[in-house]
């Protein structure tokens, strides 16, 4: 009479804010629920009766289920349900937990993406305070950091987590798969408010044409506001070689990254802390991204525990030209935005190029000249791109020019 | 089942100034409902043990007897009496339990045990609740003895008590101690001890000298007897009737927990960060300030956070209370600290540091935390850190129960603590699912008049009593909100917890500082 057993989500001593559910159908008995929880005295009834309404929701009258829980909130739970059901009966229903108002909020093109941390995608403990850091965008990931026969079940939370989770106004990403599981993932990201997605190992420009126009359809089936964005990760030569085509693949690419991990591995060299054996490819990605008019992102800093490596790290990328990088753990994220923020003698100089700039406009004068110095255009539109970042991020008030006297004068 | 029936009966409850129902007597004695703070006079003596002469001691001044049982029995051991220890030697801690088990051979009966602390390892003294040596426990209970308490299995009433409420209690005498068997990593024959030295070596005595001063009997257990003197000491031979050497008093690996680690979570650190930040920007860091800061991995961020704050501004802390650690132990030594003024020593570098560094200074509870004495240091410290398992809309805080209602923890010094000018609890807004911020705590351990600032992950709750504060940090830019917004959003994302249910039957006193009754534990139901 037993029907084939599903089970979804982890358990164990090490495990935190997640449940593991055996599901099996019945013939009769109704729904018979063992719970075995941490939080059994405060939480137990309504863990039961939230996964009574999940399984009535999906038709389910007789089943027995058996749930080790480690404190999973209730969209985890609910996450947990909906992939072991889905493993054992055919459904078109989807259990959508109530979306938090406050997720629903567009990004946009031309925001800083100076610091984006990677969650994985199948771990709820650390999805939970992920939008606490400050990073500039959290990336909910299905690819690498899933374990592969875990992919199926973390499309549900990573769903759930984009309805209930708070960001704190970071961006909204998600890693999809590669290829055809990649398509598919985006049915469960896209219709819920997610503002970009990451696409892993690109390679060619029909990559993310064939991504771009899946998103299309999702967007005008839910008839979706607001605008989703892409950003490649080139991981292998081949992409490198393709990058500028890449970038300008599609509308959506808002940033170009480079994944320097496989990019060594597909080279077959040693990835060194000088990254000597990438320069040539990072300086193309760079290029490639200015060129469309995109911003260029860099690979992760993989030891969590060196800070200052990492803040070497960040000032060289900032120097190459890259705009951000990510992150793999929270406290990377701090120094990584301080690391492409204007320093504060770049910030000084700059305010004085342009107050030097506007003095000359209003006095009809063609030149600009600091002292003795002559400062030509250019210098000027990138001192001005500096000011504006500097008051965007908050580290020179809006009203600045009330404040600093011009030397010129 | 009618025995019980009669316990519940025989224990009329009053509701105290808290609100609370508290019982009227606990252990056949009357108590004192909570007053208030600060509302309960004591009146009367200190308690005064037994006059001692010296004719009933050895002129050599060797006060070695062969074991810890011959000790007893010299001590007069029988039913009822009441045995202190103390709790330096922490999880590594062997003779307590020898203690009970050698009592339980005697077949003496109905002892209550009075540890300034009890800990894991203290988990086979259930054996001897069960058949009957002991009667019950006045101290904390944690693990798997809290869950004992809470089931109702114990056959007296627990009693909970501060570090200070104990020395308070002895003090007064509302404690009698009988025999204390005071463990000491040094001793010599005449029984005067320290902390250092040896290779049980836990620091400093502080809790220990209370007992030491008002216990009827006084056997002092070393495995390092000296020559006499054993100079400082901190227990004074004068005050020891007989001194035991063993071969090992505990496991040195759980004495002290070799090195203290600052935490490694990101949320904790989080939390930390935004704790010194809010210390900094309300003004209550400055020059000259005094605190205390804990063991827990949170408190030592802090602890490292303010180090590089004094240092960057070029201020110093005049002294810092212990528990102490390294990372006191570095302010002290790079000139961020003045003093540390010591109760305990958490770390292999702050023992090391009591007994080399002249500036950190061993200091007995007995004169920081006793309400009833002519003032104490807490109220003289401008920063106080401290945990709790769970705070209320009206900031009262718990640290005894969990919010499933069982035992899980003692007081420690933290109801003392709260007399501090800024009590300032870091606190995750929840534990995996469990708010920490709730409408009413599951046990009163604390009024919320004295708790100030609750910094989570999410916010910062600052009590509206402290107009100042609020005040301080209107345009920081810190997240100062609510604390029922903080406990409105723990909702949102957690749930709505359930409560525990309860019997009637008391099974734990939670003591005020000032020996009154502020809050009682309850019996769990038994799911049927």
């Amino acid at each position: 009479m037993e029907s084939k057993l599903a089970v979804s989500g982890n358990a164990g001593p090490k495990i935190r804010s997640d449940c593991q559910m055996e599901l099996g159908l019945t013939h009769d008995g109704g729904i018979v629920i063992d719970l075995k929880s941490k939080v059994q005295v405060l939480y137990g009834e309504s863990i039961k009766n939230q996964c009574r309404e999940i399984l009535s929701f999906f038709g389910i009258t007789n089943a027995v289920l058996k749930i080790n829980d480690s404190g999973a909130l209730p969209f985890v739970i609910s996450a947990r349900l909906e992939a072991a059901v889905k493993q054992i009966i055919d459904t078109d229903l989807d259990f959508l937990p109530g979306i938090y108002e406050e997720n629903k909020y567009p990004s946009k093109r031309d925001r800083f993406r100076f610091s984006r941390l990677y969650v994985p995608g199948n771990t709820p403990s650390m999805m939970i305070n992920a939008g606490l850091h400050s990073a500039d965008g959290i990336i909910l990931d299905l690819e690498d950091s899933v374990a592969p026969e875990k992919k199926d079940e973390a499309r549900f939370l990573v769903r759930n987590a984009l309805r209930q989770i708070s960001f704190n106004g970071a961006e909204r990403m998600v890693r999809i798969n590669q290829g055809e599981r990649g398509l598919k993932d985006l049915e469960y990201v896209v219709p819920h408010y997610v503002n970009l997605i990451l696409i892993p190992k690109c390679e060619s420009p029909d990559q993310v044409k064939v991504i771009e126009s899946k998103i299309n359809i999702l967007r005008s089936q839910y008839g979706l506001p607001g605008e989703v964005f892409l950003m490649p990760i080139i991981e292998s030569a081949a992409g490198v070689e393709m990058s500028f085509d890449i970038a300008r693949a599609s509308e959506m690419i808002v940033a170009m990254a480079i994944g320097l991990e496989d990019l060594t591995a597909d080279m077959g060299v040693t990835r060194t802390k000088e990254g000597t054996e990438t320069v040539y490819a990072r300086s193309r990605i760079v290029n490639a991204a200015k060129a469309a008019g995109i911003q260029p992102i860099d690979s992760v800093f993989s030891d969590v525990g060196d800070m200052e490596a990492l803040r070497l790290n960040v000032l060289a990328s900032r120097t190459m030209g890259f705009e951000g990088m990510g992150c793999i753990h929270p406290r990377q994220v701090p120094v990584v935005r301080q690391g492409f923020a204007p320093q504060q003698e770049e910030i000084e100089k700059s305010s004085k190029i342009v107050l030097a700039y506007e003095e000359a406009r209003r006095r009809g004068q063609g030149v600009v000249a600091i002292g003795t110095k002559m400062i030509d255009q250019p210098v000027v539109a990138r001192a001005q791109r500096i000011v504006d970042l500097a008051i965007r991020l908050g580290l020179m008030p809006e009203d600045w020019k009330n404040d600093v006297p011009a030397d010129n004068e | 089942m009618n025995n019980q029936l009669r316990v519940e009966m025989a224990t009329p409850t009053v509701i105290n100034a808290a609100g609370r129902a508290v019982p009227r007597e606990v252990n056949g004695k009357p108590v004192i409902p909570f007053m208030g703070v600060g509302k309960y006079k004591p009146v009367g003596n200190k308690y005064g043990p037994p006059v001692p002469s010296c004719s009933d001691y050895p002129d050599d001044g060797n006060k070695v007897v062969s074991t810890l049982e011959e000790a007893l029995l010299r001590c007069g051991i029988r039913d009822g009496m009441t045995i202190s220890t103390h709790h330096h030697l922490r999880d590594g801690d062997l003779i307590s339990n020898k203690i009970f088990e050698l009592a339980s051979v005697m077949g003496v009966k109905d002892l209550v045990w009075f540890p300034s602390a009890s800990f894991p390892c203290n988990d086979p003294v259930i054996r001897y609740l069960e058949d009957g040596t002991l009667n019950r426990i006045e101290g904390s209970m944690n693990g798997p003895l809290g869950r004992f308490v809470s089931d109702g299995r114990m056959k007296g009433t627990a009693v909970l008590r501060s570090h200070g409420g104990r020395v308070q209690a002895i003090q007064d005498g509302d404690v009698k101690i009988d025999i204390a068997v005071l463990v000491a990593p040094s001793a010599d024959a005449f029984g005067n001890a320290r902390g250092t030295g040896g290779k049980s070596a836990c620091g400093v005595l502080g809790y220990a000298k209370a007992d030491s001063m008002y216990a009827d009997k006084v056997i002092v257990v070393t495995d390092n007897l000296v020559d006499l003197p054993c100079f400082p000491a901190e227990i004074e031979g004068n005050y020891v009737d007989y001194v035991v050497v063993v071969d090992s008093l505990g496991v040195p690996e759980k004495i002290v927990s070799g090195t203290t680690q600052i935490t490694k979570s990101p949320d904790r650190l989080l939390i930390a960060e935004l704790t010194a930040a809010f210390l900094e920007k309300s003004g209550i860091l400055r020059d000259g300030v005094t605190m205390q800061a804990g063991a827990g991995g949170t408190s030592l961020a802090i602890a490292v956070f303010l180090h590089e704050m004094l240092k960057s501004k070029g201020w110093k802390s005049k002294f810092g209370f212990g528990g102490s650690t390294r990372y006191m132990v570095e302010m002290l030594e790079q000139g961020q600290m003045g003093y540390i003024l010591d109760a305990q020593a958490f770390d292999l570098d702050a023992v090391l540091s009591v007994s080399k560094n002249p500036n950190h200074i061993p200091f007995p509870v007995f004169n920081a935390y006793n309400y009833h004495s002519k003032g104490n240091l807490t109220s003289m410290m401008d920063i106080m850190i401290l945990g709790a398992t769970e705070v209320d809309l009206n900031f009262n805080g718990n640290v005894v129960t969990h919010s499933d209602g069982y035992l899980l923890h003692g007081i420690g010094g933290w109801q003392n603590c709260l007399h501090a000018r800024n009590v300032i609890l870091p606190l995750p807004l929840f534990r995996d699912r469990i708010p920490v911020i709730v409408d009413e705590v599951t046990t009163l351990c604390g009024p919320g008049e004295l708790i100030d600032v609750i910094i989570t992950e999410r916010g910062i709750a600052i009590n509206p009593l402290r107009t100042d504060l609020l005040e301080n940090v209107k345009n920081s830019g810190l997240p100062v909100r609510t604390i029922q917004e903080l406990k409105d959003e723990a909702e949102r994302i957690c749930g709505k917890p359930a409560k525990p249910v309860f019997d009637d039957k008391i099974v734990a006193a939670i003591k005020w500082v000032d020996g009154t009754i502020i809050d009682a534990v309850r019996k769990i139901k038994q799911q049927s």
